[in-house]
């Protein structure tokens, strides 16, 4: 085995089990205060209802609990770490402010149902935030209610039906370009529309001849991603948006990939009805090891009436409040309003960053993926020549020669000391590669990151077992995900 | 920007190589007419300090430093203060979702305790590493019951959080799934000869929630088994997690929907939540969601691993289980620790306390209102039903630093001038006084009446 590269090293770390190996009857980590009303007899309350045994849950100390988790969390990696190039992704550095403004007292402990008269500052969070998106995104309105990307996916649609519903005809089908991420598809099922593929051309760009055929009246939306999942912005934006709006049809943008336009272009400007953000993508919120995100929907005035209820308004006193009587509302998809801590982290990096902050941040993206294309190009192979903007997408042509992966490649990637890029995705490219580096990479990271890769292409060549076996330096390595799926163990239990 | 690791010195050199003269030479794929000109009017960049003084200004209008006596599925608990400094570790706080387990086996591992914990709460035998909230898990549970029975129409409780019933009318109407609604008794749950009589051959489900809206314990025994003598399934919400503590839990549900944020997450004016969903093992492989399991590598040793992928939207794309993708992970690893920290003990005596407060309060306020449905049992949550208008008692609270009950008659007309009213360990019987005190003033003297122009 080749030593590493000047990025990582071997580390202790600690072996640590699951929580209930630990627990032992009579250990307790929480104290509770005196009581300052007479006690109850539960029995008599609650009679048949009353709750006699918490089966297997713990009893540990607080010293064990700190350890327990710290331990567990140095298993993990993590932006804070070094770079998380996953495409699609945009692991970027979330800024710690973000995480005090949202644990100031009023904001962390604010009742989503406390009178509107005392919620002013809360109300003004969300009015401010929704401003910034609407000028960003280059749009008339916004709903901040979806908790995550797909369920603004599943809002946006829903605006979508409500709309064309209004005008007597919902319409039947969506159009998802074929390299469109897992959840379009998903989505438009689940608002109960059909979904009909739509093929790339040879750019990795919606083919506009086969747009304009598949474009009917029975088509309600297409779903885009722009850039898309190759990284590539799509040059003929203006004729896809045309050619949907001719035959009455609207045009979603699914802004995933937001960060390699803000400040730069705005999706209603180029035609764009309605989009989801993804505020734990582009504006910084922290991902947190799978969420919470926060997926905002963005629309064009004429699918401002449809918007999810409540709608923030300024009334006559001046004051904010929330509109309830939203007749044409396409309902709620969330109780109360939505991922409120999310917004404060959001409004906190547009302020941190400003008009000029965020310009820059745009095109530091956008410098450091093509940095890396230039890195690497020649070494992986290049599936689409088309210019990237935020990512870049390479296939594994050339090490699968060897019998190299890109599996194994981004396997091998943790050993040099990075997370891996993101493997199975998109599905029109064979073995693919998608690497976003985001704004938050120095030179020296990403010249660590393309001296690593290339490093890995020469061990295919020299000794491609080493990448197979890879990882080397984990807790553990290449774990058994089909046995796991065929006997499922999703719980711990006791040992008889 | 403070926050961009580059000097221009690296952009020069960064460019050179990349062989374009400037950074507009990279964004030439957008067509000139959509390439912005301007400055975004957004506010200009601001320090540090200036960001924490703004939030900060926002923070004392929001209703800092009052007692609340508001619950209606969000719910102020005492949230241990490792929780924090637990999550704030950046290897928590900035990993992605764990697709790659080798260097993601904290967070898996944290999601296999979590699981394993809900089941022990929740009585049933698997559990998923979370949804977006209550509200969202209950719609799933529900859509993934019709799924299972392959029937179509669904019975709602009246008595569960009337804005879990909105969203979950906001998924059926574009799915075609029929919804029917059963009202409550006398004691606040479900009115058992009205469900009766819900049933058709084509009803996938019951929904109902308990503790309900009101704060009721249903009798989920006679539920489930008329359900089920129907060939239906039984959801159950629960929206208040801090009840399996002292409560029996639902155990003859076959899906329970369940809201986690009792379990140390902060209110946050609404979100981000915790939801989750539990089931029976039987029923797994329609639960959407992510799910951890346990792995073995190829050395033998014990790991975990994201699992059953084959329901999930990036494999199954427009057949998947749901849309779902991110969940809440990192509010779940919240839950995760408070339920380590009370633990066994611990949640039953939180439970109690919870039980005592809202017992002395309910007493209290029954000396000078009505407290509604007396008879069956409740957790922290009960309704008074007063002569004067909620709003306007709200009102007079305000002044007193109090918070008062949710005001239901938006939702429940028929209840008149009523108010949804909670407790929990953090109520002190001090504020519990000063509320009954205020309350009992208008009680004591006046006769019902609206009191118009009170605003909310």
């Amino acid at each position: 085995m080749t030593p590493m590269t000047r990025k990582a090293t071997r580390h202790i770390s600690q072996n640590e089990g699951l929580i209930f190996e630990k627990s032992s009857p009579g250990k307790a980590a929480f104290k509770l205060p005196p009581l300052d009303v007479p006690e109850v007899d539960t029995a008599k309350l609650l009679g048949e209802s009353e709750r006699k045994d918490l089966g297997n849950m713990p009893e540990v100390s607080e010293i064990e609990i700190i350890r327990h988790f710290t331990r567990l969390s140095t298993w993990n990696y993590a932006i804070d770490l070094g770079m998380y190039p996953l495409g699609s992704c945009t692991m970027k550095y979330n800024p710690r402010v973000n995480e005090a403004v949202t644990r100031l007292p009023g904001l962390a402990n604010g009742h989503p149902y406390q009178p509107e008269k005392i919620s002013q500052g809360a109300l003004r969070i969300i009015k401010t935030l929704s401003e910034c998106l609407t000028e960003i995104t280059g749009m008339d309105a916004i709903t901040l209610q979806p908790a995550a990307g797909a369920h603004g996916e599943l809002t946006g649609l829903l605006l979508v039906r409500g709309y064309l519903q209004s005008k007597g005809n919902p319409r039947k089908k969506i159009l998802i370009p074929d390299s469109a991420h897992g959840t379009n598809p998903a989505t438009a099922a689940t608002v109960g529309y059909a979904v009909e593929n739509l093929k790339s051309n040879s750019l990795g760009m919606v083919d506009i001849p086969s747009l304009a055929a598949q474009m009917n009246e029975d088509v309600a939306a297409l779903m885009l991603t722009n850039p898309n999942t190759l990284g590539v912005f799509e040059q003929e934006i203006h004729k896809i948006a045309e050619l949907m709006h001719a035959k009455g049809g609207l045009l979603y943008m699914d802004g995933a990939n937001m960060n390699a336009l803000v400040g730069k272009a705005r999706p209603g400007d180029f035609g764009v009805d309605v989009m989801h953000l993804n505020l734990h993508k582009t504006f910084s919120t922290p991902h947190g090891g799978g969420g919470p995100g926060s997926g905002p929907v963005a629309v064009k005035k004429f699918l401002e009436p449809f918007l999810p209820k409540p709608v923030i308004v300024t009334k006559a006193d001046g004051t904010l409040g929330f509109d309830y009587n939203r007749p044409q509302s396409v309902g709620r998809v969330r109780v109360f309003y939505g991922n409120f801590g999310m917004f404060t982290r959001a409004l906190a990096y547009i302020l941190a960053n400003g008009p000029d902050g965020l310009r820059q941040t745009t095109e530091d993206a956008v410098l450091n993926a093509n940095y890396i294309r230039k890195g690497l190009e020649g070494v992986y192979d290049l599936p689409y020549s088309t210019p990237s903007m935020h990512e870049v997408v390479f296939s594994d042509k050339l090490q699968a020669k060897q019998g190299v992966k890109t599996g194994d490649i981004a396997k091998r990637l943790i050993d040099y000391g990075f997370h891996p890029y993101t493997v199975s995705f998109p599905l029109i490219v064979h073995g693919t590669l998608m690497i976003e580096p985001t704004e938050s990479e120095s030179k020296e990271e990403l010249d660590l990151f393309i001296e690593a890769m290339r490093s890995i292409a020469q061990e295919v060549q020299e000794e491609p077992g080493t990448v197979l076996e890879a990882p080397h330096n984990t807790r553990v390595s290449r774990l058994d995900e089909v046995a796991a799926a065929r006997k499922p163990v999703l719980r711990w239990k006791p040992t008889a | 920007m403070r926050y961009l690791p580059k000097s221009p010195a690296d952009r020069e050199a960064m460019l050179e190589a990349i062989g374009a003269r400037s950074i507009n030479d990279l964004f030439e794929p957008i067509p000139g007419q959509y390439r912005l000109k301007r400055d975004l009017k957004v506010p200009r960049q601001m320090a540090e300090s200036e960001i924490m003084d703004w939030f900060d200004q926002c923070s004392r209008e929001n209703g800092d430093e009052y007692s609340i006596f508001l619950g209606a599925g969000a719910y102020y608990h005492y949230r241990p203060v490792i929780i924090d400094s637990l999550i704030s570790r950046g290897e928590f706080l900035t990993a992605y979702t764990p697709y790659q387990p080798e260097v993601s086996q904290g967070t898996l591992q944290s999601i296999f305790e979590f699981q394993t914990m809900i089941c022990e709460l929740t009585g049933m035998e698997v559990a998923n590493a979370s949804m977006y909230d209550g509200s969202t898990a209950s719609t799933e549970a529900v859509l993934m019951a019709t799924r299972l029975t392959g029937r179509r129409s669904v019975t709602v409780a009246r008595s569960i959080h009337p804005e879990y019933r909105e969203v979950l009318e906001t998924y059926a109407l574009n799915q075609g799934i029929p919804l029917s609604t059963v009202s409550f008794g006398e004691n606040g749950g479900v009115n058992l000869k009205g469900l009766q009589k819900s049933f058709t051959p084509d009803t996938a489900c019951v929904l109902i929630q308990s503790p309900n809206f009101f704060g009721t314990i249903e009798d989920v025994a006679a539920i489930a088994e008329m359900a089920h003598k129907h060939g239906a399934l039984l959801v159950v919400a629960i929206s208040e997690a801090v009840s399996l503590g002292i409560v029996e839990p639902p155990r003859q549900a076959d899906i329970i929907a369940m809201e986690a944020q009792s379990f140390g997450v902060p209110l946050g004016f609404g979100g981000p939540y915790c939801g989750v969903i539990s089931t029976r093992e039987q029923h797994m492989r329609q639960m959407p969601g992510r799910l951890v399991g346990q792995a073995t590598d190829r050395k033998g040793k014990r790991g975990f691993v994201l699992t059953l992928a084959t329901r999930e939207q990036h494999i199954r794309r427009e057949k998947a289980t749901s849309n779902i993708c991110t969940n809440q992970a990192l509010v779940a690893l919240m839950a995760n620790i408070f339920m380590t920290v009370y633990g066994k003990v611990g949640l039953k005596e939180l439970a109690k306390q919870n039980l005592a407060k809202t017992a002395y309060a309910a007493t209290r306020f029954g000396k000078h209102a009505k407290v509604l449905f007396p008879s069956a049992p409740r957790f922290n949550e009960f309704v008074v039903q007063t002569k004067e208008d909620p709003y306007a008692i709200n009102h007079r609270l305000l002044g007193h630093k109090v918070v008062g009950g949710f005001p239901l008659k938006k939702f429940f007309p028929e209840l008149g001038n009523a108010a949804l009213w909670c407790c929990t360990e953090m109520t002190s019987r001090t504020a519990i006084d000063t509320a009954v005190g205020v309350l009992a003033e208008s009680e004591a003297t006046e006769p019902a009446r609206e009191t118009a122009g009170v605003a909310r």
